[in-house]
């Protein structure tokens, strides 16, 4: 997807922490000479054609009391995952859902990322959803420690 | 105010004077009020989460089986290459586990190759084959409720 020079400078903007001052475009719409209008504008065109995902805050799961935060893989025929990815995307603890190319080492192929406040809301889930898709083999990769955790700098 | 500002947070010349107008009170007290969330980590930050895949680049979930007594050197060599994102210790035989992105496949896996290099240890790649879902706010209202 194409985004040009002018894009490009509030993208270098917005991928950080956006300044916390009543108007805080206005320093980058000095430096490329537009207005604070056309920068907002093209931030919502960018969220239009999908290079902006969301634009607002990103909160701390575990100080936002989501202390139990685990990755779960399932073990799926890769024909059969529609479906079973399809009832797990409709679970509100579930953020994130996806279907990957596993290796033999790992053959734990359908990821979803479970957020609870509890390690019992945790084994009732997972049996909920064992039910739900009908799928007996998975793993639980619960997170012991955070090393990293940041936003992709896309550009320098 | 933290579901507004996660899920409707304005596209607006002045976004924290619009806020303070929906909450009714001064654009100074939200200013407080969401330096005060960042101060203590409930908030990372505010802007724009970009999609990896439409700004053109490529990600991976990887994982290594790394030997107990040198799972913080690892970590850290691992830490400081560009593109990964998350890095997390899990309890499984795989017990490193982290994502990376990059501009294109072919730079994923050269640094993947320079990694294993630099860790020793074999590292597998679990690309992405198909979204399900992406929820990246969460809601904070309501007893039961994400």
């Amino acid at each position: 997807m194409q985004y040009d020079d002018i894009d490009q400078e509030i993208l270098k903007l917005v991928q950080g922490d956006l300044a916390l001052e009543s108007r805080p475009y206005l320093k980058l719409a000095r430096k490329i000479r537009i207005s604070e209008e056309e920068i907002a504008e093209r931030i919502r065109m960018m969220q239009n054609r999908g290079l902006i995902r969301r634009f607002g805050a990103v909160l701390r799961h575990q100080k936002a009391g989501y202390t139990v935060n685990a990755m779960t893989a399932w073990k799926v025929d890769p024909e059969e995952a529609e479906p079973a990815g399809t009832i797990m995307a409709t679970y509100s603890q579930i953020s994130h859902c996806y279907l990957r190319d596993v290796v033999p080492e790992f053959d734990y192929n359908l990821f979803a990322m479970i957020h609870v406040k509890s390690d019992k809301e945790l084994s009732q889930l997972l049996g909920d959803i064992s039910r739900s898709t009908g799928i007996k083999n998975y793993t639980v990769l619960k997170s012991i420690r955070e090393f990293k955790k940041q936003s992709m700098q896309y550009i320098d | 105010m933290l579901d507004l500002l996660q899920k409707k947070f304005p596209i607006d010349v002045q976004p924290y004077q619009v806020i303070a107008q929906k909450m009714q009170c001064s654009e100074e007290e939200i200013v407080k009020q969401i330096q005060a969330m960042k101060e203590n980590g409930i908030i990372r930050r505010i802007g724009a989460i970009l999609d990896a895949k439409n700004m053109g680049f490529y990600s991976t979930l990887c994982a290594c089986e790394v030997p107990e007594a040198r799972i913080e050197d690892v970590a850290a060599i691992i830490n400081k290459q560009r593109g990964v994102t998350h890095n997390y210790l899990r309890d499984n035989q795989y017990n490193i586990w982290f994502t990376l992105t990059a501009s294109s496949n072919e730079e994923v896996q050269s640094i993947l190759k320079q990694l294993e290099c630099d860790i020793r240890i074999k590292i597998i790649s679990m690309p992405t084959t198909k979204v399900f879902k992406i929820k990246v706010s969460f809601e904070m209202s309501g007893t039961n409720a994400i």
